[in-house]
C-alpha cells in the first residue's frame, strides 16, 4: 500500500509541480499530488492539461498515453478521454480534470478542486 | 428568399431524399412541402413482413414519425394524393382540392402491387374483393393480420413465389394459417435464383409446412359470398379463405403520365435524377427509370437520393448516379438468401462454381468472368456474404483457390449468421462487446461501422472480429448503414488513402508527423489516433531523413519495450534465429537476478522475455544486458524463428539457422504497417512453422528454398501462399526483402500480411516481385536497403535519454506489483 497518506486538503489549493521543461511537447508526465496520481500534458501549442493519472478501466498509466489537442488515449486498451473535461468518448468512467497552468517562473501550477 | 420544394410521395424514397437534402443544409434553402398517400409519417416498408409475422410491432418500423416533420419545418399533407402537375405554371393539384406552387419538385411515388388478370378478383363495385389482399402498405398488413386471425379463416393462398410472396406466406403462417404458394415461374424467386437454387429453396420452404405449386398460374378466385378457393390453369383447385397477391410491382407513374412527363416503364430520369427535359422536376425511387433500369430494392434508392440532394441543393453539381449493382441479402421465410448479379453462367468461358447440400438446405453458386465475380447466390448459409458483396461491388481479385470464396477454410468457426446470434453473444472477444451492445449503439444513432466501433470499442483489440462487427452493424441498421468514407483513409485524421497520402507527403516534402497534420489534416488539427501510423509511415518512406517526434510514438516505441497490464514493461533482447550462447544466457541470468525480474518467459519467437521491469529501470537493465533490442514491442519486423537445421538435425536439408540469423541481422527493427514474424525451416517437416508466418522459408531437397507469404497462426489461422521456390539463400533474402517493402508501401495500417496477401492476390504479388511487371523491383530493393542502412539499436538511448523524463514512471502509486513473482 501507499506510504503516502492523504493529508486533509483544503479547497482551491495550488500545488507547484516544478519546471515545465520536465514535460516534452506533445507528451505527458505523472506527478504525485497529495497522494494521488495526476497526469499533466503539455500540448504542442504549449498549453497544459491535467487529468487523474489512473485509467478507470483497468488502471492504465494515463501519462503514457498518446494525445492530440483534445484527447488522451490510454496505452493499455485505447480508452479515450477528453483532456478538458476528463469525460470518456469510449464509454468508460471519466477521469478527474484539474486546472493547470505555467506561472511566470516557468513552473507547473496545479489547482486542487 | 427560400425556394419552395414540393415532394410527391412520403415513402422511403421521398423521405430519404428529404433527409439527404436537410443534411446538406436544405432547411436554409427550401420551404419543404410533402404529399403522402398514406395517412402516416414515413415507415420502413421492408419491415412489413416482420410486422405480419409478429416479429415487430407497427410502431417499431417508423423511420420518421409525425413530430419529425414539425421539427424540420416540413409541411406534410398525409393522406393527400396528388393527381396532376402543371409543369408550366409550376403547381401541383391534390385530390382534396389543394393546390401547391413549387420552384423545385421531387416525384417519389414508388410503385404498387400488380394484380394479374383473373376472374373473381374484383367485387361488382370495381374494388378489390373482400378477402383478396395486396401486400404493400401498413394498412394492407394490418388488414391481413385481422383477417387471418378470424377464427373462420384457416387457409391462405399466396399468388407469386418471389421474395415478397414467401415473406407473406411465412408471415401468414405465423398468424396460424395454412399457406400454399402458387408461382407462375418454373422455380421460386426466379428473378434472383437459378433453377438449382430455387429447388433447394423450395425444399426449405416446404419443410416449414408451406405448400408450393410452381409453373402454375391462378386463373380465378372462387366462391360467391366468401372466398372458397382458387382455380389453377392446370385445372386443379385449391381451397382457401383468403388470397394474397404478390405477383410483382409496377411503378406509380399515373401523375407523371397525365402531366406530360417522359414515362416509359418508369419516369425517365438522367444521371442527376432530373426528369427528362424538365429543369425543375426530379424523381427518385421505384417510380424511376434510369438508363433503362427500374429498381425494386432499397439500396439503389439510397444512392439515388444522395445524388438528387447534391444536385437540387447545388452542394455538388458534379455528383452523378450511374446505376446500381444490386445485391440482396435477406432472410426469406426464415431462410438466408443472398443474391447478386448473374444467377448462372451466360458465356462458355464463364466459370461456375456450385456447392449444393439439399439435406441442410444449403446452396452456393458463384459465377466468375475474367477473374472477376459477376454473380453469386447463397442459400441457407450467408457467412461469406460480406466478403462476396465486396468482391462483387469492387471487382476485387479473387483467390486462386475458388473454394475459399464459399467457405472459410481454417478460420475460427465463430462466424454464424449475425441474425441468428443471440443478443448476449460476444462479437468482440478482446473488449467483450456483445451483439446487443453493438445493436444498441446503432439504434442510438451510430449509423456507420466506424461510429459503432468507436462507441463500443468493438474491433479495437486484435481486430480479427472487424468483419463480424460490420456485419452486425449492417444487420442492425437494416441496410441503411452509411457509407463510411473514412474506411479508405490510411489514418482516421487525414482524408486520404495510403497512395494519395504518400504522394502528398512526397510532393510537399513533409518530414515529420506535425508537418503532415499541419499540411494535410482538416483544419491542420492533429489526431491522437493517427499519430502512431503516421510516424511509422514517415520512417518507412524517409529512413534517415525522417524527423522523429517522440510524442507521435506509442509508449512502447518511446521506451522500446512492451507495456504490460500493470504498467511495467517487458524486455526481450535480440537472439537472432533463436540461437544463443553461454555468455548471453549467463548475462541474462545475472540481469534477472540483479533486478529481481518477477517472471522470465520463453517467447513463441524463440527469445527470452524479462517481464515486470518498471519503466525507470529500463536503461539500467539494457546497460547490464548490453545486448541489442529484440523489437518485441513495435509494429515492425520482430524475429525469425528457426529449426535446428542441417548441422545437427538428421533430416535437415538446408542451413535454416544460418539463413534465419542472416535475415534477422538484415531486417532487424524495420517498421511496417503491422508486425512481421518470420521463420526458416530446414526441411518440409517445418519445425519452425514457416507455413503460418508473414514470411516463411522452407528448405526442400535439392538445396532449394520455398518462400511462403501471408501465413498466420494467431487471431486468424491461414496457411501462407507459396510465392516462389529459389536456389540460394541470397535470393531468399532479396525476394523476402522486396515482398516486405511492397507490403510496407501498400498495406493498410495494422493490416497483417494474412489480410494483405489475399486482398492483392498472390498472382499479383508474383508478377510484381518476380516478373517486375510494374518496373519497381529495383526501387523496392533500394528503399529496403535505405531502411536497413538507417537502423540504429534503440536501446543505445539508455545513455542519453532523448526527452526529459523519457523513462520516468507513470505508474499508479499503489498497485505494484500486480503480476505475481514466479
Amino acid at each position: 500500500m501507499s506510504t503516502l497518506s492523504a493529508p486533509a486538503v483544503e479547497s482551491n489549493v495550488q500545488r507547484v509541480l516544478g519546471p515545465i521543461d520536465q514535460i516534452p511537447f506533445g507528451e505527458g508526465r505523472a506527478f504525485g499530488v497529495d497522494g494521488e496520481q495526476v497526469a499533466v500534458f503539455r500540448l504542442r501549442d504549449g498549453s497544459l492539461r491535467a487529468v487523474s493519472g489512473v485509467c478507470p478501466h483497468k488502471g492504465g498509466p494515463i501519462a503514457d498515453g498518446t494525445i492530440d489537442n483534445d484527447m488522451v488515449i490510454c496505452p493499455l486498451h485505447q480508452h479515450a478521454f477528453e483532456l478538458d473535461s476528463g469525460c470518456s468518448t469510449t464509454g468508460t468512467k471519466p477521469l478527474s480534470s484539474y486546472e493547470v497552468f505555467a506561472d511566470e517562473a516557468g513552473n507547473i501550477v496545479l489547482k486542487r478542486p | 428568399m427560400r425556394r419552395r420544394l414540393v415532394v410527391i410521395g412520403n415513402g422511403m424514397a421521398g423521405a430519404r431524399a428529404v433527409e439527404e437534402i436537410l443534411a446538406r443544409g436544405g432547411s436554409e434553402l427550401f420551404d419543404i412541402t410533402m404529399f403522402g398517400d398514406e395517412p402516416y409519417g414515413n415507415y420502413n416498408r421492408i419491415m412489413l413482413s416482420h410486422v405480419l409475422s409478429g416479429e415487430e410491432s407497427d410502431a417499431d418500423i417508423f423511420l420518421n414519425a409525425l413530430p419529425w416533420y414539425q421539427q424540420n419545418n416540413i409541411t406534410l399533407h398525409a393522406g393527400a394524393r396528388v393527381d396532376r402537375i402543371d409543369k408550366f405554371s409550376k403547381h401541383v393539384f391534390a385530390a382534396d382540392g389543394r393546390v401547391e406552387p413549387y420552384d423545385d419538385l421531387i416525384i417519389a411515388t414508388g410503385s404498387r402491387s400488380h394484380l394479374p388478370p383473373m376472374e373473381g378478383a374484383y367485387a361488382p363495385s370495381g374494388a378489390i374483393r373482400h378477402g383478396v389482399f395486396t401486400f404493400r402498405t401498413l394498412d394492407d398488413t394490418r388488414k391481413m393480420i385481422q383477417f387471418a386471425r378470424n377464427e373462420h379463416h384457416s387457409r391462405a393462398v399466396v399468388i407469386g413465389g418471389g421474395l415478397l410472396g414467401l415473406e407473406a406466406a411465412h408471415g401468414l403462417q405465423a398468424n396460424g394459417m395454412d399457406v400454399a404458394v402458387v408461382h407462375s415461374g418454373g422455380h421460386l424467386m426466379n428473378s434472383q435464383l437459378g433453377p438449382d437454387g430455387g429447388a433447394i429453396l423450395r425444399r426449405s420452404v416446404e419443410a416449414l409446412g408451406i405448400e408450393v405449386h410452381t409453373g402454375s398460374r391462378t386463373t380465378a378466385i372462387l366462391g360467391t359470398e366468401r372466398i372458397t378457393g382458387v382455380s389453377l390453369r392446370d385445372q386443379r383447385e385449391l381451397d382457401c379463405d383468403m388470397v394474397v397477391v404478390t405477383a410483382g410491382i409496377r411503378p406509380n407513374v399515373d401523375v407523371a403520365v397525365v402531366s406530360g412527363l417522359a414515362v416509359e416503364r418508369g419516369i425517365v430520369v438522367d444521371d442527376h435524377l432530373r426528369v427528362m427535359d424538365e429543369d425543375h422536376i426530379f424523381a427518385v425511387g421505384e417510380c424511376v427509370q434510369h438508363r433503362g433500369e427500374v429498381y425494386g430494392l432499397v439500396a439503389p434508392l439510397w444512392e439515388q437520393a444522395a445524388v438528387l440532394a447534391d444536385q437540387v441543393t447545388g452542394v455538388d453539381r458534379s455528383s452523378v448516379y450511374l446505376g446500381s449493382r444490386t445485391a440482396t441479402k435477406l432472410k426469406v421465410a426464415g431462410v438466408d438468401v443472398a443474391s447478386m448479379g448473374l444467377a448462372g453462367p451466360e458465356r462458355e468461358t464463364d466459370e461456375h462454381i456450385v456447392f449444393s447440400e439439399p439435406g441442410r438446405g444449403v446452396f452456393k453458386s458463384i459465377v466468375i468472368r475474367d477473374n472477376k465475380m459477376v454473380g453469386a447466390t447463397l442459400l441457407g448459409d450467408s457467412r461469406k456474404v460480406a466478403y462476396l458483396t465486396q468482391a462483387f461491388d469492387e471487382g476485387l481479385p479473387l483467390p486462386e483457390e475458388r473454394l475459399s470464396l464459399m467457405f472459410d477454410l481454417g478460420s475460427p468457426g465463430e462466424e454464424e449468421s449475425v441474425a441468428e446470434l443471440a443478443d448476449n453473444a460476444q462479437v468482440c472477444n478482446c473488449n467483450g462487446v456483445s451483439k446487443g451492445a453493438l445493436v444498441a449503439a446503432v439504434h442510438s444513432g451510430c449509423t456507420s461501422v466506424s461510429a459503432a466501433m468507436d462507441a463500443t470499442r468493438a474491433g479495437k483489440g486484435c481486430g480479427s472480429c472487424k468483419l463480424m462487427v460490420s456485419q452486425v452493424v449492417e444487420w442492425a441498421a437494416g441496410g441503411t448503414v452509411e457509407e463510411d468514407p473514412a474506411a479508405s483513409y490510411y489514418v482516421p485524421g487525414i482524408p486520404l488513402d495510403k497512395a494519395a497520402l504518400m504522394a502528398e507527403i512526397r510532393a510537399r516534402g513533409l518530414r515529420s508527423v506535425s508537418q503532415v497534420f499541419a499540411a494535410l489534416a482538416p483544419g491542420g488539427l492533429e489526431d491522437a489516433k493517427s499519430k502512431m501510423a503516421l510516424a511509422s509511415l514517415l520512417k518507412m518512406m524517409l529512413a534517415d531523413q525522417y524527423v522523429d517526434e517522440r510524442d507521435a510514438r506509442f509508449i512502447n516505441d518511446r521506451v522500446h519495450a512492451n507495456i504490460q497490464r500493470d504498467g511495467t514493461f517487458s524486455v526481450v533482447p535480440q537472439m537472432k534465429g533463436g540461437v544463443t550462447s553461454v555468455q548471453q544466457l549467463r548475462r541474462i541470468a545475472d540481469v534477472a537476478e540483479k533486478h529481481s525480474i518477477p517472471m522470465i518467459k520463453l517467447t513463441g519467437g524463440q527469445r527470452i522475455d524479462l517481464l515486470g521491469v518498471p519503466k525507470e529501470n529500463l536503461p539500467q537493465v539494457w546497460a547490464d544486458l548490453d545486448m541489442p533490442s529484440g523489437y518485441a514491442y513495435g509494429k515492425s519486423f520482430r524475429t525469425v524463428k528457426t529449426c535446428v537445421g542441417k548441422d545437427y538435425c538428421r533430416f535437415g536439408t538446408g542451413d535454416s539457422t544460418g539463413l534465419g540469423i542472416g535475415l534477422e541481422s538484415r531486417f532487424q527493427g524495420i517498421e511496417a504497417p503491422a508486425k512481421l514474424k518470420l521463420a526458416v525451416s530446414g526441411c518440409p517437416r517445418n519445425c519452425a512453422e514457416s507455413l503460418v508466418k508473414d514470411v516463411g522459408v522452407v528448405a526442400v531437397e535439392g538445396g532449394r528454398w520455398e518462400i511462403y507469404v501471408g501465413g498466420a497462426a494467431g487471431a486468424h489461422i491461414r496457411k501462407g501462399d507459396l510465392l516462389v521456390t529459389v536456389d540460394t539463400p541470397e535470393e531468399v533474402t532479396l525476394l523476402a526483402g522486396r515482398f516486405m517493402q511492397y507490403y510496407r508501401e501498400n498495406a493498410n495500417w495494422l493490416e497483417r500480411t494474412y489480410a494483405f496477401v489475399p486482398r492483392v492476390g498472390i498472382e499479383h504479388l508474383r508478377r510484381v516481385i518476380l516478373d517486375d511487371s510494374e518496373g519497381i523491383a529495383d526501387r523496392l530493393d533500394a528503399a529496403m536497403q535505405a531502411s536497413v542502412d538507417a537502423y540504429a539499436d534503440p536501446w543505445s538511448e539508455r545513455h542519453d535519454p532523448l526527452t526529459p523524463g523519457q523513462f520516468r514512471t507513470s505508474l499508479p502509486l499503489t498497485v505494484l506489483p500486480q503480476v505475481p513473482v514466479r
